[in-house]
């Protein structure tokens, strides 16, 4: 019975880190769906995200929800501006050129911060005091943080999935993912329709960097690798392209990861996201929710 | 011994048929011709013969050997060879390299000589190069061998893909749509050309061509693709006075030479 | 042997012994300080990288983000067969190499029927996999890092194996295996359709591109004294990466000077870790906007010296004459 305890208090610990790689997941998985791009620099955003909350925080002096809102809005800003300048004039080239300035905006954003901040990490201000609350008998304990973060993500999907499926826009970007030609001939701004694809999909890392700093209090400019690696392998693991399939995808990695540290070796929970990653491509590359395509000749 | 028997082969694609019930069978050294219209599933055939996709059901026998599940690569090194309805050369690539790569296959020595350049190495190289310039020649584009093939004009870069398909010295070619594209007298000199093809190279051919004067001109014998069915084939004559194939036809309009 | 003797293939020669001579002679006297050999070490260990990356990524079309990986397993086996066993560095080298090429085909045999940036995805998994797995393993000194490695890395041998490396993959590139091995990153459907075994060329370019990318880590760890499996991530898989996008994907010269280059604004770089990140960074995304086929394209520098490479038999003759 203790072993199940272990067991219940590690599934909570990995429902909070799986909630925060299924924010970041549904960005990357959005982004892809509608430009057929890795978006690296993604984990970087969820970074910013982290860090606007730290200052704003501690300079601007607001609560949890201010701090939220600054961040997810700076983040949807930077998104949008990084889509325009960088990947826009791209939309035409290979989708190796796109990855590779993926990549570099990835870089850029890591070492301007590591650049102007510092590399060390920095605590991230107390927004919250602790409460921890016991559950069966005080076997297992779920901290007033990890309902935070379950809550917010819960909410802010069923916002996303709201956006997707009932507003005007949502129903563009799903034309747009579709077939862009056709949606352009239906008369869908597609420009337009990708900024807001990478404006959702950014406030949400953004979000996703703020939990991430109150629930682990160290923030610092290279923290959005790992977490985006990661998140990109939930988003292939649940069907890139598919947003049920990240925010699941996202749950499970966390969860798995957390098992590995529990159970296995710490050191090794960055090479089993990379395992199962590859184990997937090859064995279903599509994801639990994909669909295939092939080639037409 | 027929050089190719396909028998009883359908292709479905997630529930829809492309192809159903296909049979077919080419003598060696036979010009035949694929005909139907639009979306019959010519393609498809020519698809399933050269292993880009494979069988649902039945099976296909080439030279004796039965090819279902092979590569693409292993079906042509047999001694399949095709081109393309829509023109896949290696367009960054210059002229020459599009034919010697298709060469590859007969390359006589081996990898380490490559590299260390030593055996046969430049012998080799240089017989490969004389043969795809020769092969050129027939095509009339030795003159441009140094250019990028995507900078041919379009006519040159379709002949330019039969050069490259017979490059690697196949019994038997697959041509898909020949003369897209070409205006009435490149067509009639590639009708000339496709014949002077097969008994030079002792092929056996099988085309594909919505061009109605260079199948009746050309073929011996033509099967009629429709719905993924065939609905008649026969010689020329035989075809162009079917019933089936005038209602199939409807509508379009077809011009004999 | 006439074939070898052509006239450019001299000049090439005498310029190479020429630069090797000078720089020995340099070197022997002093007037090259330890802090420029380091970096002449570097710069030689980046053409071979590169070269080799470009192998797989320019000329055979298969973009991977795991070259570093291979580089530690090339560093980490030599080190081990000079320290672990007193092997000599010659066969430590080779070992650590062909070692690195085992591995390029047991994982590049089930990756590399992905595509574009799927196989981006699995090869920087990859990479990470084979740190975290060095990070892990006892016998080499896991997160600590394996220590005591004799320096025995030279001028001489950085400078031979540069050469060897360039002219083993040109020598391939220019034969009809490599022509094969383009032809999959041209069309992988006519390929195939053209008789060429797309799966046997993929694997037989990263296999190719392994062996060299495991001689550049031999290299480098007899270089350094000790190794770290932090030093073979993802951030060093993308400085080679650099050089080859800079150079031109599918320029062997391109990537040779590249190397070269970057290796000589990290000297001014040194200090300033973050802005030589921040400068590669900027030069993927400024390139990729307005040139994406690098500072050379497909093309190799030097025409008329480099001529050989596609007609050697017409000109290479002719100079003979």
């Amino acid at each position: 019975m203790e072993q199940f305890y272990v067991f219940l208090q590690q599934m909570v610990n990995g429902l909070s880190l799986g909630s925060i790689y299924a924010l970041i997941a549904l960005g990357y998985t959005m982004v892809y769906g509608i430009i057929k791009l890795i978006n690296f620099a993604h984990g970087d955003i969820y970074m910013v995200g982290a860090f606007v909350g730290y200052f704003a925080v501690n300079y601007l002096h607001l609560g949890f929800l201010g701090a939220l809102g600054v961040a997810m809005a700076v983040c949807v800003v930077l998104g949008i501006l990084i889509e325009r300048i960088a990947y826009k004039p791209l939309r035409n080239a290979t989708r190796i050129a796109a990855l590779i300035t993926a990549i570099g905006v990835s870089f850029l954003l890591e070492y301007t911060t590591v650049f102007a901040l510092g590399a060390q990490s920095r605590a991230f201000p107390e927004v919250l005091s602790n409460v921890r609350i016991g559950l069966f008998g005080n076997k297992v304990f779920v901290t007033n943080k990890e309902l935070l973060i379950y809550g917010v993500t819960l909410v802010l999907m069923i916002l996303l999935q709201f956006i997707v499926k009932k507003t005007k826009t949502g129903k563009a970007m799903r034309a747009v993912a579709f077939d862009r030609e056709a949606a352009m001939l239906m008369g869908v701004n597609i420009d337009n329709t990708i900024s807001a694809t990478f404006a959702l999909g950014s406030a949400l890392a953004g979000a996703a960097g703020v939990l991430v700093g109150i629930y682990y209090s160290a923030i610092s400019p290279l923290m959005g690798v790992n977490p985006g690696l990661k998140a990109f392998v939930a988003a292939v693991l649940g069907g890139i392209g598919s947003i049920p399939g990240a925010a699941l995808g996202g749950v499970v990695m966390g969860v798995i990861e957390t098992m590995v540290i529990a159970y296995g070796q710490s050191t090794y929970r960055d090479a089993v996201a990379f395992a199962i990653l590859i184990i997937i491509l090859i064995i279903k590359p599509s994801g639990i929710f994909g669909s295939n395509a092939r080639e037409k000749v | 011994m027929a050089l190719l028997e396909v028998n009883n082969v359908s292709k479905v694609f997630g529930g829809l048929s492309a192809v159903t019930n296909l049979k077919m069978k080419l003598g060696a050294g036979e010009l035949v011709g694929l005909i139907g219209p639009n979306g019959a599933g010519k393609t498809t055939v020519f698809n399933l013969l050269t292993g880009v996709y494979q069988t649902t059901a039945g099976d296909i026998v080439f030279d004796g050997k039965n090819i279902a599940g092979k590569k693409p690569s292993a079906i042509n090194q047999m001694g399949i060879a095709r081109t393309f309805q829509n023109i896949r050369l290696f367009s960054d690539l210059s002229v020459l390299d599009n034919v010697r790569i298709a060469y590859h296959s007969h390359v006589a020595y081996k990898l380490p000589s490559a590299i260390f350049r030593f055996g046969s190495f430049y012998a080799e190289e240089e017989k490969m190069k004389a043969r795809a310039i020769e092969l050129l020649k027939i095509f009339h584009l030795d003159g441009k061998k140094d250019e990028i093939a995507k900078n041919l004009p379009y006519g040159e870069q379709r002949r330019l893909e039969i050069a490259r398909a017979l490059a690697t010295e196949p019994k038997f070619l697959l041509l898909d749509e020949p003369a897209a594209g070409m205006n009435p007298q490149e067509t009639a000199e590639l009708m000339n050309l496709i014949r002077w093809i097969r008994d030079h190279f002792e092929l056996t051919i099988l085309l594909i061509e919505h061009d109605m004067s260079l199948v009746m001109g050309c073929c011996e014998r033509i099967y009629v693709l429709e719905y993924g069915r065939v609905i008649a084939h026969g010689d020329p004559e035989t075809v162009k006075h079917n019933p089936k194939v005038i209602e199939a036809y409807l509508g379009e309009e077809v011009t004999y030479a | 042997m006439k074939r070898l003797l052509t006239r450019q293939n001299m000049i090439i020669a005498a310029v190479l012994l020429a630069v090797y001579l000078i720089v020995q002679t340099l070197l022997s006297v002093g007037i090259i300080s330890a802090f420029y050999e380091t970096n002449l070490v570097l710069g030689g260990i980046g053409v071979i990288m590169a070269v080799s990356l470009n192998l797989i990524t320019g000329f055979a079309g298969q973009f991977t983000l795991g070259h570093a990986g291979f580089m530690a397993i090339g560093a980490y086996f030599s080190a081990v067969m000079t320290v672990k066993w007193g092997m000599p560095f010659v066969l430590a080298l080779l070992g650590g190499s062909c070692l690195a090429a085992v591995m390029g085909f047991l994982i590049g045999l089930p990756t590399l029927r992905l595509k574009g940036d799927y196989l981006a995805i699995a090869t920087l998994g990859m990479g990470e996999v084979i740190r975290v797995v060095l990070l892990n393993t006892k016998y080499v000194g896991g997160a600590a890092g394996l220590f005591g490695i004799p320096r025995l890395t030279n001028w001489t041998w950085i400078f031979v194996s540069a050469v060897v490396t360039v002219l083993c993959i040109r020598n391939l590139l220019w034969s009809s295996y490599g022509r094969a091995c383009i032809s999959v990153r041209e069309d992988e459907v006519a390929a195939e359709i053209m008789g060429v075994d797309i799966t046997r060329y993929k694997v037989l370019a990263f296999v190719v591109g392994a062996f060299f990318a495991g001689l550049g880590g031999g290299l480098y760890a007899h270089y350094y004294y000790f190794l770290q499996p932090g030093g073979f991530g993802f951030m060093k898989s993308i400085e080679y990466l650099v050089m080859v996008v800079l150079g031109g994907m599918g320029s062997m010269t391109g990537s040779v000077m590249a190397a070269l280059a970057l290796t000589v604004i990290n000297i001014f770089l040194q200090s300033y870790a973050a802005i030589r990140m921040i400068l590669y960074a900027l030069l993927l995304i400024v390139i990729m906007i307005f040139r994406p086929e690098g500072l050379m394209g497909s093309k190799e520098f030097s025409s008329a010296m480099f001529s050989r490479f596609e007609r050697r038999g017409d000109r290479g003759s002719a100079g003979g004459q």
